[in-house]
Formats: structure tokens, C-alpha cells, sequence
């Protein structure tokens, strides 16, 4: 089994969801983060007081896949986050050892 | 002086208009909590850039338009006669002015520059999210002077739409706060507005859910708490009109909350918090223009209506596929029409269901439909010349980034700590790590703003305990 994680930009989310939805991803974790890369901060100005923001808000996607699945669905995130502008974001692959499902507790490929 | 001051209505109206003018502020926090927390801070800048422009507006040229003594075709005084207020506030002998209702000059142009102000103010809700906010100020100027002066004038002022035009003859129309001034005017000029400036990135599409429904649900109830002030002031006197007019934009108000809420239960199952803040605004604007000539009973199934009625009419633009953003042509323009157009069936003193037949629900109709037709065309100019030369838009990437930090360099919310280092703070020495006995930190960190303010904190990696030094 393998966890995809991804850091993409907030309002690609639900372009992303929509894609994995096609290919049957039943489900999916997503957070708010905040995330410092090649696209550096911006600035704002506070009364005259400028302030550098080098995090700026990202989402991160993980989604836990069948082995052998990964590359696809990865193929996938990264065509419905991409805007071609700095800042995308990035998508790793981990390998997991141990997936349960709390409520019946189906383990293994089973649960995800 | 030929009236005498009357203390207890010059004060009624001093309260009166700046209950008034918290509307505007108010209206902020309503709209505010209606968009999206990368727009929240350009949506509320948007009520008060039209605080800035339309008050200063006022005193130099736009009372004098709406209420001076040069009246140009029934349609707008001239706003030479009192620029600036002049000659207005004191006579010759420097004895200040009272007006023939007993209260100075001066606290008449007080209240009636409030209305204005909240009148522009609404529009921006149909704009929501995507506008420049340069030629949002310059369309408040431009608005104010050529949509809203004019139509004060024509109402209030002794105009063609007043006791002294043409439509007097079949009977005087009735807006007693502001039905076709205020609500017809401010709704078409959204919907106007809307039209030209375009939908948002991803309308119909991605949801644009309300990023903060308590802020909404304060600026409803503050919304309501100056219109007292709106309304009843508009008695232009302390007395029982005002204290009709009072009672009737409560009941009204609950009745426009009940009136929504079986509504949207009925169609979609839920009785929502936005649908009782909307209730409110849809019963307030709908009362606006009958407060001082309908019963209590009246005003109940006037809101009542208005609550229903707006309720499904915020459904329209997903149909038509206008973007009117916050509702302002849904809620204002709709309410506005019904409560101007009710009148003439529910006045008591000339009203079709208390026997007086159709007079003044035709005379209230054609000032409707005068008002309407003046205000779109107006706004239409006014709205593709800006077009055409500032730019309405900013650009699809910024919109989807979040307005906020495009028009404004700042962000609403700051929750997760991670508020960046001040400009010119790059240098280490600068940062103070913890307050020495003798030092003064704080001092140390504006000079860093002072003197290196060309080097960025960019430069240099992002440092854990130099945001926790900072914060």
C-alpha cells in the first residue's frame, strides 16, 4: 500500500478531488497548510510596517492507494493541480506498512 | 428665523443620523461574512471607500444637488447654490438656519449624507470579489453625483417624482425612507453593475460559500439597529409618525425573518441563519418606503411577503447567470419594488384594500418604474465608461489567489502564526531574541524598518525562534 501526499494550491482542491473521483477514489484527506517553496512570500503593509509572508496557504491531499496504483493516481493529481504558474506545489509516493479500518477492523488492502 | 428650534426633534435627528450612518459599517460586516476569506477585507473596504468618497462628496456638491434651490427640469437642483454647504448652516446675521420642521439646516444635511453613504455602499455586494477598488471609488463619485443626487432631488426634493411633479396629479407617490431613492436605485444599479462587470472565476461551478456566518449575522442585526434611526428619523420629527414608523420596522423585520425561513423550510428543508439575516435586510427594505402611511397589521404581511418573496428571488441569478454576488438585486431591488408598490395597497389613508381605490398604487407603480428606468440608465454609462478606460476587472489569477492581497497588501485572518518577518529584519542583530533588562525591543524593531528597509527578509531561511521572537 502507498500514500500519496500532495502540497497543491488551495483552490485546485476540487479540481483534484473531482479527477480522483474518476478513478474511483473513494476517499481522501485534506488539510490546510502553509508552505514555503520556489514561490517565495509576498509582502504586506501594515500602517507603514511592511511584512514579508514567506508561507503562503497551501492544501495538502493524502490519499492512501492499492500498490501498483500509485503512478496513475499521481499521474492524475498532478494533471488537475497543474496551472503551469510557481507554486503548484509537489506530490511524493511513501510506502505504508499497515492500513485499519476503525469501524470493522479490516486491515491490510483491504481498508484502503 | 421664522421657526422656532425644537430641542426634542433636533435631537431625535442627530440620533437618528448617526444611527443611520452605522448602517454603512454595519452593511460591512453583513457582506463581509458573506464571501470568501481571501475577499473579506476588499468586500468591507468596498462600504468604506464609499464612506470616504460619498461623505466628503456630499457636503461639497451633493446636498446642494438634491435639496438646493435651483431646481434643472424636476431632475436635480443646482450644486453651485450651496457648495460646500455655503450660506446653508448660518444666515447673515449668523443665527443658525432652522428648517420649517424645527431643527437646523445643519442636522439636516447630517441625516440626509448618511443615506447616501449606505445607498452606495450596497451595491458593492453585486461585486463582489472582483473588482479594482479604484474604479469602485470612482464609481461611488461618479454613482452618487449622477444616480443618487438626481433621484433624491426627483423624490425628496420638490422634483418630478415629489407633491410638486407630474405623477401629484393622479396622487402624490409615497417613499418615506427610501424605497426608489435608496433600494429601487441602489438594487438596478447592482444589477447593472453585475451585468457589466461579469461573473466571478468559477460561478455556478465552485461553491462560494459564506466564510463567516456570525460576522453576517451581526452586521443583520446592526443593520437593523440603525435602520430605527432610517426610518423612524425619517418622521422628520420626534412625534407618533416616528413612533408608528418605529413599530412598523419591527414588525415588519420579524415578520420578513418568519417569511424567509418557511420559505427556504418549505423549498429545501432547513431554516438557515442566512436566511433569518436575510430575512431581516428583505422585511427592513421592504418597510423603508411605507413606514409612516401603513397599519402594524399592514407591515406584518408586507415583511411577511417581502421574506417569501426575496427568498426566491436570490435563486434567479443562478438561472439567468448574472453574478450578483451578496443578493443586491435579489433582497434590495426586489424588496424595494414590492414595499413601493405595496403601498398602494396597504396605505391607509389611500391605499386600494382600505377603499380608496387605484390612485396611489398607479401613482406608486409609475415612480417605480421612473426610478427604475433612471437608475439603468445611468448606471449603465456610468458602468462601461469605466469599462472601457480604468478596467473593471483585476486579472483571473489574482481573483483566484484572493483580492485581498492583490487591492490591498493585507490578509483578513491570522491564525496559524505564521505571519512573516518584517521587511528589513534580515539582519539577525536587528531581531531582538529575548527583552534585555536595559533594552527596548520594540525599539529595536522599528529601527530595523527604518534603516535597512532596501534588503528583504527573503534573503535569508525562515527561523523558528525568530517568528516566535517576533510574535
Amino acid at each position: 500500500m502507498k500514500l500519496i501526499t500532495a502540497i497543491i494550491k488551495p483552490h485546485q482542491v476540487e479540481v483534484v478531488r473531482a479527477a480522483l473521483e474518476e478513478f474511483g477514489i473513494s476517499g481522501l484527506t485534506v488539510s490546510e497548510a502553509r508552505g514555503y517553496g520556489r514561490q517565495k512570500g509576498h509582502s504586506e503593509v501594515y500602517r507603514g510596517a511592511e511584512y514579508t509572508v514567506d508561507f503562503v496557504p497551501k492544501a495538502r491531499i493524502e490519499v492512501l492507494v492499492e500498490d501498483g496504483e500509485d503512478y496513475r493516481i499521481v499521474d492524475a493529481i498532478v494533471a488537475a493541480a497543474r496551472t503551469g504558474r510557481i507554486g503548484d506545489g509537489k506530490v511524493w509516493v511513501t510506502s505504508v506498512d499497515e492500513v485499519v479500518r476503525v469501524r470493522t477492523g479490516e486491515r491490510g488492502e483491504a481498508a484502503v | 428665523m421664522e421657526t422656532a428650534l425644537d430641542t426634542g426633534t433636533t435631537a431625535w435627528m442627530l440620533i437618528s443620523a448617526s444611527l443611520v450612518l452605522l448602517m454603512t459599517p454595519a452593511l460591512s460586516l453583513f457582506y463581509g461574512g458573506m464571501v470568501r476569506t481571501k475577499s473579506v477585507l476588499n468586500m468591507m473596504m468596498m462600504s468604506f471607500g464609499a464612506l470616504g468618497v460619498v461623505g466628503v462628496i456630499y457636503v461639497l456638491w451633493g446636498y446642494s444637488m438634491s435639496y438646493g434651490s435651483t431646481d434643472i427640469l424636476g431632475v436635480f437642483a443646482s450644486p453651485f447654490d450651496h457648495f460646500a454647504l455655503h450660506g446653508l448652516l448660518a444666515d447673515a446675521g449668523g443665527e443658525w438656519v432652522i428648517n420649517s420642521l424645527g431643527y437646523p439646516e445643519a442636522v439636516n444635511v447630517a441625516f440626509q449624507a448618511t443615506f447616501a453613504i449606505i445607498t452606495v455602499a450596497l451595491i458593492s455586494g453585486a461585486i463582489a470579489d472582483r473588482a479594482r477598488f479604484g474604479t469602485w471609488l470612482v464609481f461611488s463619485a461618479l454613482w452618487v453625483t449622477l444616480a443618487y443626487f438626481p433621484l433624491a432631488h426627483m423624490v425628496w426634493g420638490g422634483g418630478l417624482l415629489s407633491a410638486d411633479g407630474p405623477i401629484a396629479k393622479i396622487a402624490t407617490p409615497i417613499d418615506f425612507a427610501g424605497g426608489t431613492v435608496v433600494h429601487i436605485n441602489a438594487g438596478m444599479a447592482g444589477l447593472v453593475l453585475a451585468l457589466i462587470v461579469g461573473t466571478r472565476v468559477g460561478f455556478g461551478k465552485v461553491a462560494m460559500r459564506p466564510h463567516n456566518l456570525p460576522l453576517v449575522m451581526l452586521g443583520a442585526g446592526l443593520l437593523w439597529f440603525g435602520w430605527f434611526g432610517f426610518n423612524a428619523g425619517s418622521a422628520l420629527a420626534a412625534d407618533g409618525n416616528a413612533g408608528l414608523a418605529w413599530i412598523n420596522t419591527l414588525v415588519a423585520t420579524s415578520a420578513g425573518i418568519l417569511g424567509w425561513l418557511v420559505t427556504e423550510r418549505i423549498r429545501s428543508g432547513h431554516a438557515t441563519s442566512l436566511g433569518a439575516a436575510s430575512g431581516i435586510v428583505a422585511g427592513l427594505v421592504a418597510v423603508t418606503p411605507a413606514a409612516g402611511s401603513i397599519s402594524p397589521l399592514g407591515a406584518i404581511l408586507l415583511g411577511l411577503v417581502a421574506g417569501g418573496l426575496c427568498a426566491v428571488a436570490v435563486e434567479w441569478k443562478f438561472r439567468l447567470g448574472y453574478d450578483d454576488s451578496l443578493d443586491v438585486v435579489g433582497v434590495h431591488l426586489v424588496a424595494g419594488l414590492w414595499g413601493t408598490i405595496a403601498i398602494g395597497f396597504l396605505a391607509t389613508g389611500s391605499g386600494l384594500f382600505y377603499g380608496h381605490g387605484g390612485a396611489q398604487l398607479l401613482a406608486q407603480v409609475l415612480a417605480a418604474a421612473i426610478a427604475l428606468a433612471f437608475t439603468a440608465v445611468i448606471t449603465t454609462v456610468i458602468g462601461l465608461a469605466l469599462k472601457y478606460t480604468m478596467g473593471w476587472r483585476i486579472s483571473e489569477e489574482d481573483e483566484r489567489l484572493g483580492i485581498d492581497q492583490i487591492a490591498h497588501a493585507e490578509s483578513a485572518y491570522d491564525i496559524s502564526g505564521t505571519s512573516g518577518l518584517i521587511v528589513g529584519a534580515s539582519d539577525p542583530s536587528m531581531i531582538p531574541v529575548a527583552p534585555t533588562p536595559a533594552g527596548h525591543p520594540t525599539l529595536a524593531t522599528t529601527t530595523a524598518i527604518s534603516t535597512a528597509a532596501n534588503s528583504t527578509a527573503a534573503d535569508t531561511p525562515a527561523d523558528p525562534t525568530r517568528e516566535e521572537s517576533r510574535a
